[in-house]
């Protein structure tokens, strides 16, 4: 495991030659370790100081800056649920309460088949279809919780499947 | 009319085909047939003003740039953070060669060697759409080495942030795209000074709707543009809705049109049998109104919205009726700018961090009278006293949520009448985690 493996060559390759330093790929490059570790993890962060010339201290900061990189493992799928102020005023709050409840997690939290990490972040610029989250940075839009409650179980489904 | 959202005339303008079907690109070509100093002097005779939120008209910045340089750039805000904002992602999803062809009228103009679209991480898959359409403009002979024979080479990219409101503000936005923390640098040098730019190079940074605006510029003229709108203001402007109307979402208006209009003609009116109370015309870091008619016949405008004590800004129009608490709306605020300090100054990081302790305590019904003086006390010593704007930004909900509410927040004080039947207010602590 790690983002020297030849299948990230070439998209790091094209990361570093957008840029005149190699510095400045590493958020592109912590994206790809992100995708690799599924967390930004103490090798995540060796592997990409040393492909951009940089310490392993200041890419650490870097990855605690920003919140799309997580500093801890999570579950497959990383449900980030916008509960800023034009959410809140269509519902996103009490849509939150019931999410984590059904999940069984506190905000920030697991749940229990280690499938769903449920966080809630600031505005992501869709307040028009609230309630809304991204799951792994895809949006979902729109919803309640009967559309959530049909994907987790879908999901939950999907990962039985896949077990058997 | 649509100068940007033309999707709704035309919904495939996204394709490339479809866009130069519609005249795309035509501008690009004829720009590249003028002067840069030509393109610079229409854009500056057009008025067009930034749409991130300043307002700094954007002819007058491209000619800050020197002319002798060999490296240039042109840095794409498209970093879209602000509370209650979503323009330039429908600008960028649906009509996303327009944008590029902004953007490289632009360069051509600063005589730029690359131009880096910043997006906001969330905004991956718009991205990752994004670099599909330059693609298409590179293949077709726009973009890269010695662009339709002028012996001129500008490359185009995307960068993705990760997460961090700053990041749309100039300097923040270009030390995320060198790979360094993005915080605010220290001005002047400005950006598009040799010494403040991006790698140390003079830059020019617009807004994804500011440069959407260009291509049209280009083809109808400076004085056609300035026909729309107001005196001040001219152009149309996207005001992005949410909030308690029937209709959320973009709407792309001459600006001038009137917050009633707005609100009513388009958005809908507010939900069945109740009333509006408050609109935040720019997001969480302008000030809010109270809805009266004096405020909702007031223009959409730069000037418009100053006379009525607030700013367009990026128009981004959150809208609060009857049934909303103003203390909790601005203590949702709060929690928004304190999760995004970032740090750097001292009045912003400790500032945001004790109006929203102290309007927890207020909102839990544990606060006096005397919270109230404090957190606007706290809120004034952030002014004008911060790198950038941020802490700025975090003090307008309180100072002027509680001038215009005050009795939204007097209710929630401990007092002898008041503490009797108080219950911490379970519903507003909600999501409260931060």
């Amino acid at each position: 495991m790690s983002i020297h493996d030849k299948k990230y060559a070439e998209r790091i390759a094209a990361q570093f030659a957008k840029y005149p330093t190699k510095r400045s790929a590493v958020m592109p490059l912590l994206y790809i370790a992100q995708e690799e570790y599924g967390w930004i993890s103490p090798e995540a962060i060796q592997e990409v100081a040393e492909l951009c010339n940089m310490d392993s201290t200041q890419v650490k900061s870097i990855a605690g800056f920003y919140t799309m990189y997580s500093e801890k493992p999570k579950g497959k799928y990383w449900l980030q649920v916008c509960t800023d102020l034009p959410c809140a005023l269509r519902g996103a709050d009490e849509f939150y309460e019931e999410l984590k409840a059904y999940l069984e997690v506190e905000d920030g939290g697991t749940s229990r088949d280690g499938l769903f990490t449920v966080e809630h972040v600031m505005c992501l610029a869709a307040c028009d279809k609230a309630p809304m989250l991204q799951c792994n940075f895809h949006f979902m839009e729109n919803l309640d919780m009967d559309k959530m409650k049909a994907f987790i179980e879908e999901k939950r489904a999907e990962a039985k499947k896949h077990e058997e | 009319m649509h100068i940007l959202l033309r999707a709704r005339e035309i919904p495939d303008i996204h394709k490339y085909d479809v866009y130069v079907k519609n005249g795309g690109y035509k501008a690009f070509e004829k720009a590249l047939k003028m002067k840069p100093e030509e393109v610079i002097d229409v854009v500056k005779a057009s008025n067009l003003r930034g749409r991130g939120g300043a307002g700094f008209p954007a002819g007058v910045k491209w000619s800050f740039i020197p002319k002798n340089e060999p490296v240039k750039y042109v840095a794409v805000n498209a970093d879209e953070s602000e509370t209650g904002t979503f323009k330039d992602r429908e600008i960028m999803e649906t009509n996303p060669h327009q944008l590029i062809e902004g953007a490289l009228i632009c360069a051509w103009a600063i005589q730029a060697t690359a131009v880096y679209i910043y997006l906001r991480g969330e905004f991956w898959d718009v991205a990752h759409e994004l670099d599909k359409r330059i693609a298409e403009a590179y293949k077709a002979g726009y973009i890269g080495e010695n662009i339709q024979g002028t012996g001129w080479t500008c490359n185009v990219y995307t960068h993705l942030g990760a997460g961090a409101y700053i990041c749309g503000e100039e300097s923040a936005l270009l030390n995320s795209l060198e790979g360094k923390l993005g915080q605010p640098r220290v001005r002047p040098p400005f950006p598009a000074q040799k010494g403040g730019g991006l790698y140390g190079e003079a830059t020019v940074v617009n807004n994804v709707e500011t440069l959407t605006n260009v291509p049209w510029i280009i083809n109808n003229g400076a004085d056609e543009f300035k026909k729309i709108g107001t005196e001040n203001s001219a152009g149309t402007k996207i005001f992005c809705v949410s909030g308690h109307v029937q209709k959320p979402g973009n709407y792309e208006l001459p600006m001038g049109v009137t917050l009633r209009e707005l609100l009513y003609d388009y958005a809908g009116g507010p939900p069945e049998g109740r009333s509006f109370k408050g609109i935040l015309p720019s997001g969480g870091s302008g000030p809010v109104i109270r809805v009266n008619d004096t405020t909702l016949d007031a223009p959409l405008s730069y000037e418009g919205m100053e006379k009525i004590g607030t700013i367009l800004g990026s128009a981004s129009v959150i809208v609060m009726d009857e049934t909303v608490d103003m203390a909790w709306a601005a203590s949702k605020i709060i929690k928004f700018f304190k999760h995004e300090s970032c740090g750097k100054c001292a009045p912003c990081r400790e500032g945001t961090y004790w109006l929203d302790k102290v309007l927890d305590r207020i909102m839990a019904g544990q606060g006096s009278l005397d919270d109230i003086k404090l957190i606007e006390t706290v809120a004034k010593n952030m002014q004008g006293v911060t790198l950038c704007a941020l802490g700025d930004f975090a003090a307008n909900p309180v100072i002027h949520t509680v001038k215009q509410f005050p009795e939204d927040f007097a209710k929630h004080a401990k007092s002898p009448e008041n503490s009797k039947s108080k219950k911490p207010a379970a519903k507003q602590k909600a999501a409260a985690g931060d």
